[in-house]
This record gives C-alpha cells, structure tokens and sequence, in this order.
C-alpha cells in the first residue's frame, strides 16, 4: 500500500489553461465543489502565451460579418474535416464568451467609437480577431484566472496527474497524480472529470510549446479506453523564430502578417503568390498592389496570399528553402520593418519587438526577421459529443486543445482561443450535470492507484539505466524527422519502428536525487504520454493515405475524397497503456445537414 | 482552499543564498556577491543534502584537455532546500546567442539531472523563470549569457520566498495575497455593450501586461528584509493591481481605502527598485504607487477632490462592501 492524501470533489478538471479555467467556472457556478489541478504555477498555463487574438464574428469592424461566415471560414481552413456541429456551435458563441470576458475585467483593444477592435488573420474573411495588443492569452487567462480566484475555487498547482481512475463499469472515477515540490502522492475521487491538458508539442524538436505540452490528457484519454480521432492532424505553425539556435520553434505570431508584414525569400521576392492554391484562388489577389491594397479596403480587394491558412504558408516556406531560396539559417524572411512605421510596429507588436530585439539582437522595426515552420498545434484529440463535451468513456470530458473535431485537418489561427471559451463553458456544463445525475458512492480501485504510484517510482529503484533527457531527446528527433511537416510511407513505417524502440528504453529508465521537485523524475513520467501521442500520430499519418489540410503525405500529394469523409478513430480496447497496442480504424463523420452545406458553397 | 504546497516548507533564513544584493544594488548594477560564503564553495563543495546527488565540476577535471579556442561557461547555481545548500560550479561549452535558461537546462540534460528550475515560455511571457542572477532579479530565459559580465555567473533563487528546492521558492503568498484584492464589479452590461475609449483602457493595460513573475515582488525590501511585513503587505504586483482596477473606467469598487489600511501601501518608501527591475517595463512606481498614493490621501481627506476623471460613476462601493466582495 501506497501512502497518499485523497480529496473528494464533484468535478475536477485537469488543466488550467482556458478550457479548463472556463470549465471550472461553470462547475463551480452550478454550485458544486470543484477543482482545478496543473502541472505549473497557476496562471502559467500554455495559454498565457497566446498572442493574436480570439476570433469572434462580433461584427465590430465588418458589420457584413456573422457567424456563418465563420463557420464556413472555419470549415473551408479544416478541409471540411471538422465536425460540423462543433464548428457551428464554435462559431455562434464565440461573440458571447468574448463579451463575457469583458464583464469580468478583460481590457480589450477598442474601435474609435469604444467598441471591441478586431484584427486580420489567416483564413477568416474579415478583420475578427478581438485582441489585446499581441499578447491576448495572457489578457485571457489573467481575466479567467482572477474570476475563479473570485469563486474562490479550489487550485492543486504544481501537482501532476498521471492516470485516471475507473470503476468497475469504466466510468471514470478520479485520478491520480503527485505533488511536484514534494513528490508525494495524491488522489482525487470526483462524480466527473474534465481533461483540458493542451497540447503535444514537445514530442518535437523544434516547437512554440512549453514543457508542460506533452500530451497526458491525450494520452491518459486514450489509456482508459476514450476514442480520439484524428491524431495525423498536427499543424505545424509557418513562422517559428530560426535564430539564434536556443530560441528556434519561438513563435512569431500570425499578426505581424495581419498588420502588414510579407513574406520574402533570399531575393526579395514575395513567393507566397507562386503558392495559391485552387481552392482559395477566387479569393486571393494575384498582384502586390492588390495585396497591398487589401489591409486598408477589403471590400474592393483579395487578401493577400500570406494570409493563407497556415498549412498553405507553412509548405511553401518549406519548399523555398528546399529549393536554395532561403535565408542564412534556414529560414525565409519576414518583412515588416519595410512595409510600416517603426511606432506602428511597436505599438501594435510590442513582444514580438521585444522578444527580437532581446533574443535574437534583431530590431523588427529596422530589419526582417528570420522565420519558419514550427510545431505548433494539435488538432487531434479525444473524440467528444459536440454539445456536452463528453468522451466515450462515462464520468469523462474533455474541452480545449486536447478535444479533436473542431478544427478538422488544419485551424485557423485565433479558433482556439475562442474553442478554449466555448467549449470550456460546455464541458462545465456537460460534467456538471453528469456529477449531478451520478447516483451512489464511487468506489476507487485500489489496486489501480498502487500501480500507478509504483510506475511512477520504478525509475528510483534503477540504477544505471537510461537518461530521460535522452530518451526525450531521441523521440523528438524521431518525430522532427520522420513524422513532420511533410510524411511518406516508409519513413512513417520507420518511426513507429523507432517508437517500439523508445517504449523498450522507457522501462529502463532510471533518475537521480529525490522526489522533491526533481525535474528528471518529472520528465520520466512525461515520456510514457509522449510515447502514446506520437504513435498515435504516427499510425494515423500512416493510415490517412492523402494529403489534407495539416496533414501532408509526399507518397499522396492530392486530397481523396473518399477519406474526406472520414475520421482515423484511435483507442486501446484490450491492453492499456503506453507499452501496448492502439487500435486504428476509419469511421464516417457526422452528416452535415443540407442548409449548412449550402453556406459552405456560397461565395460569401 | 487546499494547500497547494504542503505548508511544511519552512521560512529558513539559515537556508537562504548567501548572494544578497542591497535593494539599490540590484536596481542599479548587478552586485558583485558580497559574500564570502561562494570563494569557499567555489568549485567541488559537496552539498549538505545527501539526497540531492553530487557536487558536479567537469572543468575541473577537464581542463588541461580542454581545446583553448573553445570557450566555455560556468553556471555557479545555488543548490539545495530548506534545510540548507550550496553553490555549485558547472562548466559547459558555450553555445551561440544562449540565454541562462537554456545552459541551466543543458546542465539538467548532461550533468545534474534533478537541477530544480521552473519554466514554461522561454519567452519572457509566463514568469515562471525568476531568479537571481548575479544578485539581479531577473528571467533566466530573457537573459543572454553574452551580455553578462565575464566569469561564472551566479544563479540564486529569489530571496523573498521560502526555499522549495535548487531555484524553485514558494510563492504561495502572491497567490494568497491576490484572494485578497476585491473582484473587478462593473455595472449592468448595457444593450449595445459596454462603450470604452481606446486612451482609457491603456492605462490598465500597462498594468495588465504583468506576467506575475514576482521580481517586483523580491525585489521589495519591505518584505525582501522583514518577513513579518508579509502579513499586512501586498507588494509591488498588487498595487499595480489595485490601481488596473482603480482606473479601470467601469470598476465600481472604492478600493483607495482598502489599499492604505489593509495592503500596507504606505510601507513604500518609493524606492522604485520594483519598477527598474520589471521585465514588462511596467512603470510601478511612478504609474501605479504614487498615483495610488495620492488618491488613498484624497480618500481620507477629501473624498471629492478627485472624482473629477471618474465623475460617470454612479455608484462607488464603499470599502467594506468591497472587502466583503472578496472571498478571503
Ligand atoms: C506561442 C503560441 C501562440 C498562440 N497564439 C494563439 C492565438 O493568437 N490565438 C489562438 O486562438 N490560439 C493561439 N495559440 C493556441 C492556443 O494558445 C492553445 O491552443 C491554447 O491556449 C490551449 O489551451 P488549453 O486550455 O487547451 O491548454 P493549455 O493552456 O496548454 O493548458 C494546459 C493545462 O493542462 C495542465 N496539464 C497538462 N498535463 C497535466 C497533467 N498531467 N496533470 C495536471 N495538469 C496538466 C497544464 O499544467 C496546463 O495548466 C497559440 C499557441 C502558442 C504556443
Ligand atoms: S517602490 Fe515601494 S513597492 Fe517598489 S520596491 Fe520600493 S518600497 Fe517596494
Ligand atoms: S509587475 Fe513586473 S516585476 Fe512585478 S510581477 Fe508583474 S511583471 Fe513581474
Ligand atoms: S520561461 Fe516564461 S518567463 Fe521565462
């Protein structure tokens, strides 16, 4: 027997990003003991580092906006993969939530006549983007982060979960995780559960993610047998900072596009319209000037082709600097400095200046930046019915970057930030009235919680086994290289190979020193997520023999439009954990109805 | 509330790192370490907790193969917990436009893999980094090793906070002071929305733009040198946000008041080290405190005196309710 402290709740939601703070509000505000469980600090959740903005179709800048342009925007960048009753619900309560926000001491940036200002980004139609200079997240997790302290909700930080436990029906039940500054155990009993873990970026090499983006929620999803779909789907951001090396995979965000900046390659030359793809060709100007002309009239201009969606930008990118057109290090460039005044970029930039000027000794507002693709964004995730959130595993929900469905094969920039607020509120919801409808005592299983805490502490008991750090190294190396920005069949077969590899070396892993904040012991326990993540990418990108959206297969460079029909649905049903198989099979997705394809065909 | 960090780590000055600016030492330059105590430990010290592993020193060993025209850098980082720790040397070749952070990580990698650090962003964006480098608060991550003076650099945790481990503290109290600050209370939204000028909302956003990575907050010598100060003092982050909320133009809490009795604004002596060492540039003392200063004055004395911006306000609730408005 294990010694740990148990904590009983009705919800308890693991992750305090957007979804999981927006959750835990709504649980809490139906009245019921909720908690709120992260890895890091409260408040320094992934979210924080979000910078464009939240797309909303407010109408504040375009009145012609509304939310059916959205979702067709929303749709037409996902490649029609997306579930569309996600997406349409995404899309009608975005505006709301932004409001909402605003109650609760949001400080949005303002139109001349005092209303919410919207910004230009990738793939929407109009200027959409409610913002806060360029660093939005922050604006948003402080506002949700200051109203849950409000509600005086319950906050486990710096306490990671490992596993969630089930009854003996399956339906989940708990978790079970430990405390990082001491080590010691901890186990939560709960009527409901709602994962918003965020991303998997660190499976890469180079990412805009931050350590705590290994894909546990994911991961201990698919370990209890929930459906996740979608897992091939892994956007990979186009302008990453490439210099110096210690900051490569650093963020550049979209809206230095949105405000004016251009791509260029190694001779000035601005490529991305050599890159327009058909079906955006309508909509795309085809001369400078037209591009140009674009960021202060839209209604008499096509926006220009750097703005495509980010699949589209991050792949021309790459075969300009495969083809000798890019820049010194192995980027293209990014002009803005020659395209706006210096206040202008300060003003409406000031942490892209900032992070150029501080780490990389570039002035944004005198020279280009260097840039290319980064590993950004997961679309993949636990499989969820679109109106509660709820997995496939009862007592199970799931909201925020660790859902799949909502962006389909790529999303826009500014979705998620607003898939974080709507779909957060819903997975409150949802978990609140299925911790209210639960009946009877939850029994926890013993046996499971002893398992886990004796996974966790074998590495202690090994001594001269591998390093975590290599092995974490190893596997991002393995997916940077193999199952990237651009895929093949063989090279897909030899990652799952490798993988197999992994998993071996990940049982013999051993760690130095205690448990008391011990960052090797905390990455030891990252690496079995990581594991099941990436062969879950793998095997998915494996099984999607086209090329869509995000998902790009050299060996089937055209879309299938039999496989658009279909989602790749992955889970464990025998044998469960990182060590055993996930089975892979294609599923059809829900049909849309008649009057929302037509929106979709519209010209708009 | 559940504790978030099992309230058995003490509060041991004995524990402390030895590097120990002067508030004005660290606004102005970074200060040499006065102490004697890192001569002693310079190279090999073990460290007092046995649990922690070994005392790590590559070059020393390394150095007559070492190829001279690879330069190196050394990482004196403050090692151990509550009970007690040491300064340890690491020598690592130098890499290329590093900041701190990624030679701390390297050192996790490579030599001293259960190394305590937070971090989340390398971005200066989240402010889990915090630390002393130096004897200068400052983000690791935002800091480049070529733009430190020549030699080891010294890496201390913040000084303010109880030592978890290694460069982790317990800032548990900036968590438990910000139940304290009455939430934001605007008015009824109106049916077309609520209407704001883009010059007013600027003034908050400069305070919204904290990343709460508690520089300010271990810069401070009124809680920096006087534990006991930490029961009744907010600290330069919270000042800044009562003063967001006070000119936030729909907020209708009073909270002048609040922040002279209950949150110790008047133990400032506006000795603006928090501004000069924020990393987001926020001008805390000239921008926030003094401002707030004057209005808690105003307040006491002369409640209409400076109504005049805020004159739109229909209603303002008094301290109490506003107090009362918070959980704790
Ligand atoms: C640099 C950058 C810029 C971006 N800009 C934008 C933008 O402008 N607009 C936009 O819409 N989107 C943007 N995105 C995407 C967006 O920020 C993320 O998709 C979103 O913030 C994810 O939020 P989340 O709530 O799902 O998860 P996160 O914010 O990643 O939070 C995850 C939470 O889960 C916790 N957690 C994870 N695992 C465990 C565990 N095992 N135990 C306990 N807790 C755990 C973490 O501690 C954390 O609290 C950006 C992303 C990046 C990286
Ligand atoms: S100005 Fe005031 S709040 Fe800031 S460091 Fe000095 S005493 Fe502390
Ligand atoms: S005010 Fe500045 S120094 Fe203080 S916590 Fe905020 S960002 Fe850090
Ligand atoms: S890691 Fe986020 S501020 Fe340094």
């Amino acid at each position: 027997m294990t010694d740990y402290e148990t904590h009983r709740y009705d919800v308890i939601v693991i992750g305090a990003g957007g979804a999981g703070l927006r959750a835990a509000i709504e649980a809490k505000s139906r009245g019921l003991t909720t908690a709120l469980v992260c890895k890091s600090l409260f408040g320094k959740a992934h979210t924080v580092m979000a910078e464009g903005g939240v797309a909303a179709a407010m109408g504040n800048v375009y009145p012609e906006d509304n939310w059916k342009v959205h979702f067709r925007d929303t749709m037409r960048g996902g490649k029609y993969l997306n579930n569309w009753r996600m997406a349409q619900l995404h899309a009608q309560e975005a505006p709301d939530r932004v409001y909402e926000l605003e109650a609760w001491g949001a400080l949005f940036d303002r139109t001349p006549d005092g209303r919410i200002t919207q910004r230009d980004f990738g793939g929407h139609r109009y200027a959409r983007l409610a913002h806060v200079g360029d660093r939005t997240g922050l604006e948003l997790i402080r506002t949700l982060q200051q109203k849950a302290v409000s509600m005086d909700i319950d906050v486990f930080m710096e306490c990671k979960i490992l596993r969630l436990l089930q009854d003996a029906s399956g339906a989940v039940s708990g978790a079970v995780g430990y405390w990082r500054p001491t080590g010691e155990f901890v186990v939560f009993e709960a009527n409901a559960v709602v994962l918003a873990t965020g991303s998997i970026g660190r499976s890469y090499t180079y990412t805009s993610n931050s350590w705590e983006s290994t894909g546990d929620g994911h991961a201990m999803a698919i370990w209890a047998g929930a459906d996740v779909i979608e897992m091939e789907c892994v956007q990979f951001h186009p302008t990453g900072m490439v210099w110096p090396l210690s900051v490569r995979g650093l963020l550049v965000t979209e809206g230095v596009r949105g405000d004016g900046g251009a791509l260029k390659n190694r001779d000035g030359h601005r490529f991305m319209f050599d890159y327009i793809p058909e079906m955006f060709r309508a909509e795309t100007a085809e001369t400078e000037e037209e591009a140009d002309a674009w960021y202060e009239d839209h209604a008499h201009n096509r926006r220009t082709p750097d703005l495509l969606p980010r699949d589209e930008v991050a792949r021309a990118i790459n075969a300009e600097v495969k083809a000798g057109r890019g820049s010194p290090h192995g980027g293209v460039y990014l002009d803005i400095a020659s395209r706006r005044s210096p206040e202008f970029i300060r003003r409406r930039l000031p942490s892209m200046y900032h992070q150029f000027l501080e780490l990389a000794g570039v002035d944004i507002t005198a020279e280009p930046m260097e840039v290319g693709p980064t590993c950004h964004y997961m679309m993949g995730g636990v499989r969820v019915n679109p109106e509660t959130q709820a997995a496939t595993v009862a007592g199970l929900f799931a909201a925020g970057e660790v859902a799949g469905g909502m962006h389909g094969a790529n999303r826009l920039g500014g979705n998620s930030l607003s898939d974080l607020l709507v779909f957060g509120r819903r997975a409150g919801m949802g978990a609140a009235d299925f911790a209210e409808g639960r009946s009877g005592d939850i029994q926890l299983d013993a046996a499971q919680i002893d398992a886990t805490v004796a996974d966790a502490m074998a590495p202690f008991s090994r001594e001269g086994g591998e390093n975590p750090y290599e092995v974490q190294q190893d596997l991002q190396r393995t997916m940077q290289s193999l199952v990237g920005i651009i895929r093949t069949g063989p090279e897909l077969e030899e990652a799952l190979d490798k993988l197999g590899e992994l998993r071996e070396r990940t049982a013999k892993i051993s760690v130095e020193g205690g448990r008391a904040y011990n960052p090797g012991w905390n990455l030891a326990t990252d690496l079995p997520s990581m594991l099941t993540v990436s062969t879950a990418i793998a095997q998915g990108a494996l099984a999607r023999k086209e090329s869509r959206g995000a998902h790009t297969r050299d060996d089937y460079p055209n879309p299938d439009p039999e496989l658009g029909k279909v989602n790749f649905v992955q889970h464990q049903t025998g044998e469960r954990g990182y060590a055993a198989p996930i089975q892979i099979g294609p599923e059809p997705l829900p049909e849309m109805p008649d009057e929302l394809h037509e929106l979709l065909e519209e010209g708009h | 509330m559940t504790d978030s960090i099992p309230a058995s780590t003490p509060q041991s000055t004995g524990a402390t790192p030895s590097p120990s600016p002067s508030p004005s030492a660290a606004a102005g330059m970074p200060a040499t370490p006065s102490d004697a105590t890192h001569d002693d430990v310079a190279s090999t010290a073990p460290l007092e907790d046995g649990a922690a592993g070994h005392a790590f020193d590559p070059a020393a060993d390394e150095e007559d193969e070492e190829d001279e025209e690879e330069p190196t850098v050394t990482l004196r980082v403050w090692r151990g917990d509550a009970s007690g720790g040491d300064l340890v040397d690491y020598t690592l070749p130098a890499n290329e436009g590093e900041v701190v952070l990624d030679v701390v990580h390297r050192i996790q990698a490579t030599l001293a893999p259960d190394l305590a650090c937070r971090w989340n962003c390398k971005a200066g964006k989240c402010g889990s980094c915090s630390s002393e480098i130096n004897g200068m608060p400052s983000l690791m991550c935002m800091t480049r090793v070529d733009e430190l003076p020549e030699g080891p650099i010294t890496v201390t945790p913040m000084r303010t906070f109880p030592i978890i481990r290694d460069l982790v503290t317990d800032v548990t109290f900036n968590f438990e002071v910000a139940k304290r600050v009455p939430a934001f209370a605007p008015p009824p939204r109106p049916d077309d929305g609520y209407r704001m000028q883009q010059v007013d909302v600027e003034r908050g956003q400069e305070f919204r733009k904290c990343i709460e990575c508690f520089l300010c907050q271990d810069v401070c010598h009124v809680i920096r040198d006087h534990e006991e100060n930490k029961a009744h003092y907010a600290g330069p982050r919270f000042f800044i946000r009562f003063a967001e909320l006070e000119m936030h133009p729909l907020d209708t809490n009073d909270r002048r008041e609040l922040v002279r009795q209950r949150m110790g604004l008047g133990l400032c002596n506006i000795t603006k080290c928090c501004t000069e060492v924020c990393p987001e540039h926020i001008k805390i003392t000239d921008n926030a405190i003094i401002p707030l200063k004057e209005r808690a004055v105003d307040a006491s004395y002369d409640p209409i005196a400076w109504l005049g911006r805020k004159i739109l306000r229909r209603h303002k609730r008094s301290p109490e309710e506003a107090s009362a408005a918070s959980p704790h």
